[in-house]
């Protein structure tokens, strides 16, 4: 009787969640639960993304916003907004807070080697001698 | 009493489970982002590099990006650029209804949706040509800068920000070619859904891995944007 179950229902159980064996994805049933509160979620970020590329507006155009927060300042800004975007289109646009942890430390920790490769370059880079 | 049961809870090693709970498709369409995250990051830092050892100074890009083209040649630094990045986002916001709607399968849906992001990514196309076509009007070439060094300052800078032309047209050329590719495809998957491709196959999941592509080159936008034009 139990072999036949295997048989029919292949679905893979992982911590309360059904996934389809063939695809891998979440059974459909779960998912339509989700689907009200994912549309929201949708335009919740979209204007999220588009405050956030106004307030970088700003920082770029107020004149004597630049001379105000100085170099260095306007810079930190400008990368922490961008890093902030980033973080909202991977996490909401590409689901990936949605998917299990394990796929989300796949994908980023790898890319930890970029900041040592733009810690490196850079620091070689204003050490180059004037052309 | 129940074998399955048993076998399920021996161990994590007896088969059966799916440990990053993502198809095969899905997965190997986050490595290859993860690969081509890579690519764009040494053309990114290859510009910082050079940026950096331009002593005293670089290109600035009020200077360079002040023009709208068809409406104002100057004095109008980084609006034409801003249509660009809102374009990309709003087309970003209409694939992810397009997924949204392919969980719910609902065809009508997912063929609209993708039809608003294709007309985005061309919109996007279409302003880059024209922006292209301006700058080389303006004379920036691959081996040319005409917007060199900063008022003031002699000669200085000029070797590394001749270098500005190259890196704009390389980096934002081979983001360009990556929204092309995903114009493709996005015309493909529309053709896939309306012919009810994804209804014979009972998911949808083939518009999340082009969805995946798509928001990735809008993550690379987001970068180049605040690289080139914001800094």
């Amino acid at each position: 009787m139990s072999s036949h179950e295997i048989a029919h229902n292949n679905d893979v159980e992982v911590e309360g969640i059904q996934y389809d064996s063939h695809t891998g994805e979440e059974v459909l049933e779960h998912k339509l639960h989700h689907v009200e509160s994912s549309k929201k979620e949708i335009w919740k970020v979209f204007f999220i993304l588009l405050a956030i590329t106004v307030l970088e507006f700003l920082v770029a155009l107020v004149p004597g916003m630049r001379e105000n927060i100085g170099k260095y300042g306007t810079i930190t800004i400008f990368f922490g907004l961008t890093i902030l975007k980033a973080f909202y289109i991977v996490a909401f646009f590409m689901h990936l807070k949605h998917e299990k942890l394990n796929l989300a430390y796949t994908i980023i920790v790898p890319l930890l080697f970029i900041i040592y490769l733009i810690a490196l370059l850079l620091f070689e880079g204003s050490n180059q001698p004037v052309y | 009493m129940d074998s399955a049961v048993e076998i399920k809870k021996e161990g994590l090693w007896t088969g059966g489970r799916v440990p990053l709970g993502a198809s095969f498709g899905k997965l190997m369409m986050w490595f290859f982002l993860l690969s081509d995250a890579f690519t764009f990051s040494s053309l990114l830092v290859t510009y910082g590099y050079l940026r950096f050892s331009a002593k005293p100074g670089w290109v600035a890009p009020d200077h360079v990006f002040q023009s709208f083209p068809g409406i104002a040649e100057e004095g109008l630094p980084l609006v034409f650029v801003g249509l660009m990045t809102f374009i990309l986002i709003a087309s970003s916001v209409t694939m992810v209804l397009a997924v949204e709607a392919g969980h719910r399968m609902d065809r009508k849906g997912v063929c609209t949706y993708m039809i608003y992001t294709i007309i985005g990514g061309l919109m996007f196309l279409g302003c880059q040509a024209i922006e292209w076509t301006h700058l080389i009007q303006e004379g920036l070439t691959l081996t040319y800068n005409p917007f060199l060094v900063p008022v003031g300052v002699e000669n200085a800078g000029q070797h590394a920000s001749i270098m500005f032309g190259d890196l704009f047209f390389v980096i934002t050329g081979f983001h360009g070619f990556h929204v092309f590719s995903g114009v493709l495809l996005n015309i493909i998957t529309y053709f896939m859904a309306a012919n009810k491709v994804f209804e014979k196959r009972g998911h949808y999941e083939w518009i999340e891995k082009v969805g995946l592509y798509w928001h990735f080159v809008d993550l690379v936008w987001v970068f180049v944007f605040t690289l080139f034009y914001l800094i």
